[in-house]
């Protein structure tokens, strides 16, 4: 059985982790190789970093990261952040990068997910997603969920999958930080209007809300930062309890 | 030492890094004269099947490939090029297997590309598969499959249907996961396949 994939997403600025970590038996909690090391000996299945770099300089801070986790981590992963052309995704995908996230980029120039797909295959393009509800409908959001689109979230990612994103990372901006458990309906509702892998983002605060959304809405994988980087979630207690609930995961 | 057939399709960072962590020693090969410079081989892939072949066939390389009588690995669309032929291009293929590449089917409960980790069991005894408990699981990536074929499957995996997660003929061996991104057990299959 394919196993659902549980993601630790790493905030990356100007090469070192953001978003706070409080982790046991880190010697330098702000570098991701050691941060992302550690995840994947407590059995991440993959990893997620995103680049919030805003120097002119980020291109090559992105692609020696991305060398450096190749280097080390034996897990696929993926890179988001910054990504506007193709020339951006082959330094990436040269670098070591297993999948990039287009965001932004994408809802802007929408042919950028025809171009990707075309030039490196569609299991290489992801499409991340921020949704929000406007008046009881998904729109979707740029800027870390601060800019509604005219788009509404649904039809945007049958777009995306049409075009040729291989898999969806769907955020839900009004579930992001709550640690209120993710947006199963919204996710339900996408995760069987797409033929492609779905990954479930925003709300996660504890280890129910991981068996929620895949009992509830069948998603692929599911992925959080906090609540992993601060130890509230350890990956094998989470994989433990996501096996006794007839979930299929991978244990190391 | 293994070398490397360059041939211009996907990157291969992850798999270098992967051996350099093994300490094992690999070489590229860009030239016939280059493949007798190493004892066992890997031809590496990923994207599409089709044009894959197309540069392959560019490299010249074709006759020296079908000719090896050392071991050689095909990970994931290096794989897919040791069968006949693939649905994706409807492309003619090394035919080192006699067997075919199809796509998935897909459907709401089996999305495509067939993407993470899926367990991969024994249809054969091989010491690429040594010291890797049965039903291991290995990372995917991947639309298209070789299809099961009881002589040559080495394991085999269940997405939509059986397929071929591993097949073996003489001196020819293929993978559809990938095992530079497949934790230790990936790392174990690399290894193993050092010694091979």
């Amino acid at each position: 059985m394919l196993s659902k994939r549980i993601i630790p997403c790493l905030d990356v600025k100007d090469g070192r982790t953001v978003k706070g970590v409080n982790f046991v038996d880190l010697r330098d909690a702000g570098d991701p190789v050691e941060l992302a090391w550690n995840y994947s000996q407590q059995g991440a299945d993959e990893l997620v970093f995103l680049d919030i770099t805003a120097t002119v300089e980020r291109r090559k801070t992105m692609v020696e990261l991305v060398k450096a986790v190749a280097r080390q981590i034996n897990i696929p992963f993926t890179i988001g952040g910054g990504i506007n052309e193709i020339t951006d995704a082959d330094a990436l995908l040269n670098a070591g990068a297993d999948k990039i996230s287009i965001n932004s980029a994408a809802v802007r120039n929408p042919e950028l997910i025809d171009e990707l797909a075309k030039a490196f295959g569609v299991q290489f393009v992801v499409v991340a997603v921020d949704t929000r509800a406007i008046a009881g409908k998904n729109i979707v959001h740029l800027n870390g969920g601060r800019v509604p689109t005219e788009k509404e979230s649904l039809d945007w990612i049958l777009e995306a999958e049409s075009r040729g994103a291989g898999e969806i990372l769907l955020t839900s901006m009004d579930h992001d930080g709550t640690k209120a458990g993710f947006d199963n309906h919204f996710l339900k509702e996408v995760n069987k209007a797409v033929n492609i892998p779905v990954i479930a983002s925003g709300g996660a605060g504890n280890v129910q809300h991981f068996v929620d959304v895949f009992e509830q809405s069948n998603v692929d994988a599911a992925l959080a930062a906090s609540v992993f980087h601060y130890g509230e979630i350890l990956i094998p207690d989470l994989k433990r309890v996501l096996k006794t609930n007839n979930i299929e995961v991978r244990e190391v | 030492m293994i070398g490397i057939i360059q041939y211009g399709a996907g990157n291969i960072f992850s798999l270098t890094a992967a051996l350099e962590r093994l300490g094992v020693l690999y070489g590229m090969i860009n030239k016939e004269a280059d493949f007798e410079l190493y004892d066992r081989y890997i031809i590496p892939g990923v994207g599409h099947a089709g044009a894959a072949m197309q540069k392959l066939e560019q490299t010249g390389l074709v006759p020296v490939i079908k000719a090896l009588k050392k071991p050689v690995l095909g990970i994931c669309v290096g794989m897919q090029l040791l069968t006949a032929y693939s649905e994706e291009g409807d492309s003619n293929l090394l035919g080192l297997f006699p067997i075919k590449t199809l796509r998935f089917a897909g459907s709401p409960d089996h999305k495509v590309p067939h993407t993470g980790w899926n367990q991969v069991f024994a249809e054969q005894d091989s010491a690429l598969f040594a010291n890797i408990p049965n039903g291991s699981h290995f990372y995917f990536v991947h639309s298209y499959y070789i299809e099961y074929d009881k002589l040559y499957t080495l394991s085999s995996t269940t997405y939509c249907n059986k397929f071929s997660a591993s097949i073996m003929r003489d001196n020819f061996y293929g993978v559809q996961f990938h095992p530079e991104k497949s934790g230790a057990y990936g790392e174990t299959l690399l290894k193993n396949f050092s010694k091979i």
